[in-house]
């Protein structure tokens, strides 16, 4: 093998939260010129170790190698000095400030601050680097793909030498994610140390030189990339044998439930954001939803779910006995009795649909609370659905009485997806709700959903990674800028068709 | 007629504390506290030059550069203590930042009439009041051409030095803020703690500091207030709502120092028209008139929040405690 050189050297690393331990006695090498995948379940400690490494949490325990030499890392400014830079899953930018102030930040140069010499600097980087930023656009202006291009810029103007990045393409069309992974790659060419934390198994396959597990905070093992496969690397994730299929009954008796027929809806502002939008959702079918995020996705399950006012078109709900009923104008509550139920996962997670601060059970009752005898909630019922919940989905909390907040991000999913399907719903809306999720508990999200299917229930599952969409769904209605670019089906399209349907009405180029 | 050469001095006199307050402010809130306790805090800084005044003069000794030293420095240790006692509790404690700064305004007006109180007491006077002529007298000195120069002087150069003082510090915080690396970053702290955070800026050092530093201008509000608009006369309750006159001014000013110079002598104006308004007997209208200051606010609310431009809107995280490993 040919020599290496270390530039990170993590020793029995060990961090605790209150009773928790979150790393236990890590050891971790980061080599030049490499790109490193750090995997593991939600939950097994990846971030709180490289937040270690970042200078955000200071280790209990063990010692930390830089270049060969211990290192103390007691704050962020630390880390600069060491030449690390993290990229963190939400990003850190100020959005009233621009680019360059963002870039700039906390950095003590000499001398007065001059933007325009930052702006100048800013450039220079980007165009050795063929990045595209303004550096004095502000934030708040940016799409995501730029703020996350402004991180790295912002790394790379402290002069890190080892980069960490924290679920990069989480919130990435595909075309943004192989921009990024052709920087990464350049990045690693010019020497630099590479550590990538995702959940894409895909990703970790194409990218990394090498990848490094995490099991409940411990370290079990690294290998490289080319002499392993996604089976094996989720195998030693999970700790047992998991199988990476996602299975696909066929449709039983496929009846139409939803209908909706040129829909229209503006924002606020009156911006266009679904236009003449025409599809039917059937039972015991899944109908995924594809399109590159904000294309009006959002919209199209709230319009259903009666949350979202519409401008034009209609939306029925059909009955089993074949009689229709309008939606549009009806009250969420009213739409939710009639069984249509939504479970949107937002990208904030606790956002829409649970309550942080408040416990399991009474998330539960969220749903139910208007139940009961006169003004007294009947509390014994949500009860018994939340131990539910936790034991069937495997949640892994301290109790029904812990606030969700509290939970992983993961386990929150499931959380509120079971809530979701324990409504006994015919019609399930689902939005992401597998983001930011680990392979394992991803499969157990996917198996609920085929559950569901199967009791004839119409799900309509937007999501944002295509395999997962191609191998899931029995259809897929393919959204572009609000408009329905195409509906294929699930068994015979084509991964590169449908990406091309995302970017581009029809998937073709006209004329 | 409507007097312009007669109104507009004191506009200025009566704008001086609120300037004074809103400056301070605006750093408290740019470094993401919300300090309610600054109408406390002024009050706090007006008794502690007092106190300093009073035990000097008592002391009968007229050495006016001490005369203006003394409650000068009593007053910004005065505001600087009501800082720190705010910043403990809400930046190392956490405390929950609305209640604490509404405590400290009780508290403040109260310490405040309470020193007033014994103060008025040590002198046996008649009228509830205490009257430092002496000390006053030097904080009122106005420049020495003032008389000989007419309307410019009397419109221009007719103040005492804490007036300019006020308008200086309002114009270098504004400074400080766009343009000083400082100023970026405490802006940082106050928008997004956590990105403040990540990119090394230490947030309690800024938090500490700005608070501080804000209190104390706050402080000089009231001084100002005891020593030049009223002439050195204190009196219990006399201070009014000006102190949140000055957190309305904040917010009228959408987070800029400079723009309070000139909203605070528009504010001052409004406070004081109805004397200048020929309103005959019925005095409700005066009552009317004296709601001006608080209605543009509401108005400027409005307007802001209606074009919800970004760069309008608070600090982002203001009112929120920060705590690095919350999860």
């Amino acid at each position: 093998m040919e020599e290496k050189r270390a530039a990170v050297q993590m020793r029995d690393i060990t961090k605790r939260f209150g009773s928790t331990l979150a790393n236990d006695r890590v050891w971790l090498d980061i080599y030049k010129g490499e790109i490193l995948a750090l995997l593991g379940e939600n939950g097994s400690g990846k971030t709180t170790l490289m937040n270690m490494l970042s200078g955000i949490y200071f280790p209990d325990d063990g010692k930390i190698f830089i270049n060969g030499k211990e290192a103390l890392i007691r704050s962020p400014r630390d880390a600069f000095s060491y030449g690390i830079g993290m990229i963190h899953q939400h990003f850190k930018l100020v959005d009233v400030l621009t680019a360059a102030e963002n870039i700039v930040l906390g950095l003590k140069e000499p001398g007065r601050l001059d933007m325009n010499k930052v702006a100048q600097r800013v450039q220079e980087i980007c165009d050795a680097y063929g990045f595209d930023v303004d550096p004095n656009q502000k934030i708040y202006n940016m799409s995501v793909s730029q703020k996350q291009t402004v991180e790295i810029v912002k790394v790379l103007y402290r002069g890190a030498d080892i980069l960490i990045l924290d679920e990069p393409t989480a919130v990435l069309t595909p075309q943004e994610t192989e921009k990024l992974f052709a920087v990464l790659r350049a990045m690693r060419d010019d020497g630099k140390a590479i550590v990538i934390i995702t959940h894409k198994m895909h990703e970790v396959e194409e990218l990394s030189d090498r990848v490094a597990i995490l099991r409940h905070g411990q370290f079990v093992g690294d290998m490289e990339t080319k002499k392993t496969s996604a089976q094996d690397m989720t195998n030693m994730m999970v700790g047992r044998p998991v199988t990476l299929n996602i299975e696909r009954p066929e449709p039983v008796n496929p009846q139409p439930r939803i209908e909706v027929k040129n829909l229209t809806v503006r924002d606020a502002e009156g911006t266009l954001k679904l236009e003449d939008v025409t599809f039917t959702a059937k039972s015991g079918e899944i109908l995924g939803i594809a399109g590159i995020s904000g294309c009006g996705q959002k919209e199209l399950l709230e319009a259903i779910a009666g949350l979202q006012k519409t401008e034009s078109g209609s939306i029925c709900y059909v009955k089993d006995d074949g009689t229709r009923e309008e939606l549009i104008g009806k009250d969420p509550t009213a739409i939710a009795a009639m069984g249509v139920s939504l479970s949107f996962v937002p990208e904030d997670r606790l956002g829409m649909g649970l309550v942080g601060s408040m416990d399991l059970t009474d998330n539960m009752m969220l749903r139910s609370f208007r139940k009961g005898r006169s003004w007294f909630t009947n509390r014994k019922e949500p009860k018994r659905l939340a131990e539910n919940v936790v034991k069937e989905l495997e949640v892994n909390t301290p109790g029904v009485s812990t606030p969700v907040r509290r939970l992983s991000g993961g386990n929150v999913q499931k959380v509120l997806v079971g809530r979701e399907i324990a409504a006994a719903p015919t019609v399930l809306l689902t939005a992401y709700a597998v983001r930011g999720l680990d392979i394992n508990s991803s499969y157990t999200i996917y198996d609920l959903i085929n559950k569901q299917k199967k009791a004839g229930v119409a799900v309509v599952f937007v999501g944002e990674d295509l395999d997962v969409l191609l191998e899931l769904c029995d259809r897929i209605l393919v959204l572009c800028g609000g408009k329905v670019s195409g509906i294929v089906d699930g068994r015979s399209a084509q991964k590169p068709e449908v990406g091309m349907m995302m970017t581009r009405l029809g998937g073709k180029t006209n004329g | 007629m409507f007097d312009l050469v007669a109104f507009f001095p004191r506009a200025v006199m009566q704008s001086i504390p609120l300037l004074f307050g809103s400056t301070g402010e605006t750093l408290t809130e740019k470094s993401g506290n919300l300090n309610l306790g600054i109408p406390g805090i002024m009050y706090v800084g007006g008794i502690c030059g007092v106190i300093g005044a009073f035990f000097y003069e008592q002391a009968g000794a007229s050495n006016g550069f001490l005369a203006v030293l003394i409650p000068l420095v009593c007053c910004l240790v005065g505001s600087l203590l009501m800082g720190l006692l705010y910043c403990f509790l809400t930046v190392t404690l956490r405390a929950n930042q609305n209640v604490t700064g509404l405590a400290m305004t009780t508290f403040g007006v109260g310490f405040g009439n309470f020193f007033g109180g014994s103060l008025i007491k040590l002198t046996g006077a008649e009228v509830p009041s205490i009257a430092l002529t002496a000390t006053s007298g030097y904080f009122r000195k106005t420049l020495p051409f003032a008389e000989s120069t007419g309307v410019f002087g009397k419109l221009f150069l007719s103040y005492g030095f804490l007036a300019y003082a006020a308008i200086a510090i309002a114009l270098i915080s504004s400074y400080v803020l766009k343009k000083t690396r400082v100023g970026l970053q405490l802006r940082a702290v106050g928008e997004s703690p956590a990105t403040a955070d990540a990119a090394g800026i230490n947030i309690t050092r800024y938090k500490y500091v700005a608070t501080c530093i804000g209190s104390m201008i706050a402080g000089l509000g009231g001084l100002y207030y005891v020593m030049d608009y009223a002439c050195g006369v204190w009196s219990n309750n006399g201070f009014g709502d000006r102190g949140w006159l000055a957190i309305a001014l904040v917010i009228f000013t959408i987070w800029r120092p400079n723009v309070g110079i000139l909203s605070s002598m528009l504010f001052g104006g409004l406070y004081i028209l109805y004397l200048f308004i020929p309103t005959g007997t019925f005095l409700a209208v005066k009552e009317l008139y004296k709601m001006l200051p608080y209605l543009v606010t509401i108005l400027v609310l409005v307007l802001t929040s209606m074009r919800n431009k970004r760069e309008n809107q608070p600090p982002e995280s203001l009112g929120v405690p920060y705590f690095r490993e919350e999860r």
